[in-house]
């Protein structure tokens, strides 16, 4: 019981990159400056390197000669452990960057934590992946702010963003026996500690960028259980999975 | 080789002054933004460095058409860290072509009206995965074939920015080839690929050195100035010959039935690609001109707000600045 909390749990890290680095991957060719492509295909490319550790990992717990790729690629929308809102579609630039910032302001605070978890495999992927984290909050952060602040278009369009996500936020902080397990077991912080953390900075942020917090925290669930997803992860995944799928057993 | 069709532009400077530029440029001396140029060596440059710019950022839209289609974590990694330098690479290229006096704005600007080409070759589909090996082994092995001499161009912050980009170029081509072994080794349907790549994209790939020499009404001020190293067909030829065993290596048949190795000249005899093709992918009227160019455009327009915001945003913080102070 306590391996397979461990397998899910390095599903919902693996899958989160997963899924949002093929989302910020959308980009490419179409951010509006050439130095926001060069970073948007960096960050969709740490994303996906860190998909390699966490899934690989998780194959290897699965036993039965998996791969990371198997699991990538040959698994169907009920057995992803991803959160609802990376999943999302990307809709404009200010919605792609609020998603990352609400994600990455998690995810930087979850991997520093995880750098110490009693399990050594998932203390060394996280050390790892902290550093590239750091480096994606400051500049989803920045740009928040920037895009906040900047014109009223570009201050209506990142509220419309922030609104719309809200809902989608409270999912990464719902604690479930998977959570409570590895807790328990000291290879991943309690969540509920994380948020307070969590909202303090994003608070911070997000005030600093002239956004009003919805007052609402009705939160969406069901990605991370797999219990429900949105429609948008079946078309991500016909899309991401067609070749594994068109041509079965062929290596490439 | 990412520019093609460059008009070279004339020049009414002192005759004394060019005397003295053509002397250094012989001398193989680099010329800096700083020194004195000929405004024809600073137009073509313009045009020639601004063009290979567009061609690497036009250029990744043809392979992010795959990016989210990768077969592998691994291959999906390697395509974002390769259209990651191609983006790179553009960025570089816009900073050498504005300390010869025009602004990055300014080439797009070029770009979008039509007045600015990118190389014609993107503007073939990318329609099956061994396309991605193909381009690789092909498009970036043609552009190797080109920017390895430019390192050598009289204009010194051109030559850099080739030096910068040809390292990265040969991985890039090196990937493509390994896509494409792996094609031919794997099964039916992937060698199946792999030929239907060559077939679609060899004539396009031999197009991209451009037109005939006896047909290149540019070159030849191009390369006194040395902007240009080698003849079209000099280059055309060296990648028929350096790509022809490569293909026999793979299996795969190029699809040229005059191709012949010619002892007497110790190259390869091969087809002419189809030069009213050419033409009218350089018009406008290739298979995917529309397609790309609008996607640019729409980018560029969906963006604005953002720029916006960020200048706005910028400024303001200047001003809270100076106040503080």
């Amino acid at each position: 019981m306590a391996d397979n909390a461990l397998f899910q749990f390095l599903l919902r890290m693996g899958d989160n990159t997963l899924v949002l680095g093929h989302r910020v991957s959308e980009w490419c060719g179409k951010a509006p400056v050439l130095e926001e492509d060069i970073a948007l295909a960096n960050t969709a490319l740490d994303l996906i390197g860190q998909t390699q550790m966490w899934l690989g990992y998780a194959a290897e717990l699965q036993g039965e000669a998996k791969t990371a790729d198997d699991l990538a690629y040959l698994r169907d929308v009920w057995d992803f452990r991803n959160l609802l809102m990376l999943e999302r579609p990307n809709l404009d630039f200010g919605h792609t960057m609020m998603r990352q910032y609400l994600f990455d302001a998690y995810h930087h605070l979850l991997l520093g934590k995880l750098a110490g978890s009693s399990d050594p495999r998932v203390a060394e992927i996280a050390a790892k992946s902290v550093k590239e984290a750091a480096y994606h909050l400051d500049r989803s952060g920045e740009t928040v702010v920037a895009l906040g602040d900047g014109t009223a278009e570009s201050h209506r369009r990142m509220q419309d963003a922030l609104d719309l996500l809200w809902p989608f936020a409270g999912e990464m902080f719902l604690a479930d026996d998977v959570d409570d397990a590895m807790a328990a077991a000291g290879i991943a912080p309690e969540l509920a500690a994380l948020k307070a953390e969590w909202e303090s900075s994003v608070r911070a942020t997000l005030r600093d960028a002239s956004l009003t917090v919805p007052d609402d925290d009705f939160a969406h669930k069901g990605g991370k259980t797999g219990r429900q997803h949105t429609e948008h992860l079946g078309h991500m995944l016909a899309q991401m999975q067609f070749l594994q799928r068109a041509y079965p057993g062929a290596s490439w | 080789m990412y520019a093609q069709m460059i008009k070279s532009e004339a020049t009414q400077d002192d005759p004394a002054l060019l005397e003295a530029f053509q002397a250094r440029i012989d001398d193989n001396q680099k010329i800096e933004p700083k020194d004195w140029m000929p405004e024809g060596y600073r137009k073509t440059l313009i045009r020639q460095i601004g063009q290979h710019a567009h061609s690497e950022i036009v250029g990744q839209l043809p392979e992010g058409n795959w990016i989210t289609r990768a077969p592998t974590l691994e291959r999906k990694a390697i395509l974002l860290a390769k259209v990651q330098d191609e983006a790179g690479h553009g960025l570089y290229l816009y900073c050498a072509a504005e300390t010869l006096g025009v602004s990055r704005d300014e080439l797009f600007e070029m770009l979008h009206s039509g007045r600015m080409k990118y190389s014609s070759i993107f503007n073939y589909p990318t329609l099956t995965w061994a396309d991605m090996g193909a381009v690789g082994w092909l498009v970036d092995g043609a552009a190797i074939m080109n920017q390895v001499p430019l390192q050598r161009t009289s204009y010194g912050p051109y030559a850099r920015a080739m030096v910068r980009i040809c390292k990265e170029e040969s991985f890039h081509q090196r990937q493509g080839y390994d896509i494409m072994m792996k094609m031919c080794k794997g099964t039916d349907a992937q060698k199946k690929m792999a030929q239907d790549a060559l077939n679609r994209l060899w004539y396009p790939s031999l197009m991209m050195f451009g037109p005939s020499d006896k047909d290149s009404v540019h070159s030849e001020q191009s390369m006194a100035w040395k902007i240009k190293m080698n003849t079209n067909d000099e280059l055309r030829q060296k990648f028929v010959d350096q790509t022809v065993p490569q293909a026999e290596y793979l299996g795969l048949s190029v699809p040229d039935e005059n191709l012949k190795w010619n002892e007497e000249k110790g190259g390869y005899d091969f087809s002419e690609p189809d030069w009213s093709e050419f033409y009218d992918v350089l018009k406008g009227n290739g298979p995917c001109n529309t397609e790309r160019l609008n996607t640019r455009k729409q980018a560029w327009a969906d963006g604005a707000w953002v720029r916006e915001g960020m200048l706005a945003h910028a400024a303001k913080k200047r001003i809270a600045k100076v106040a503080a102070q």
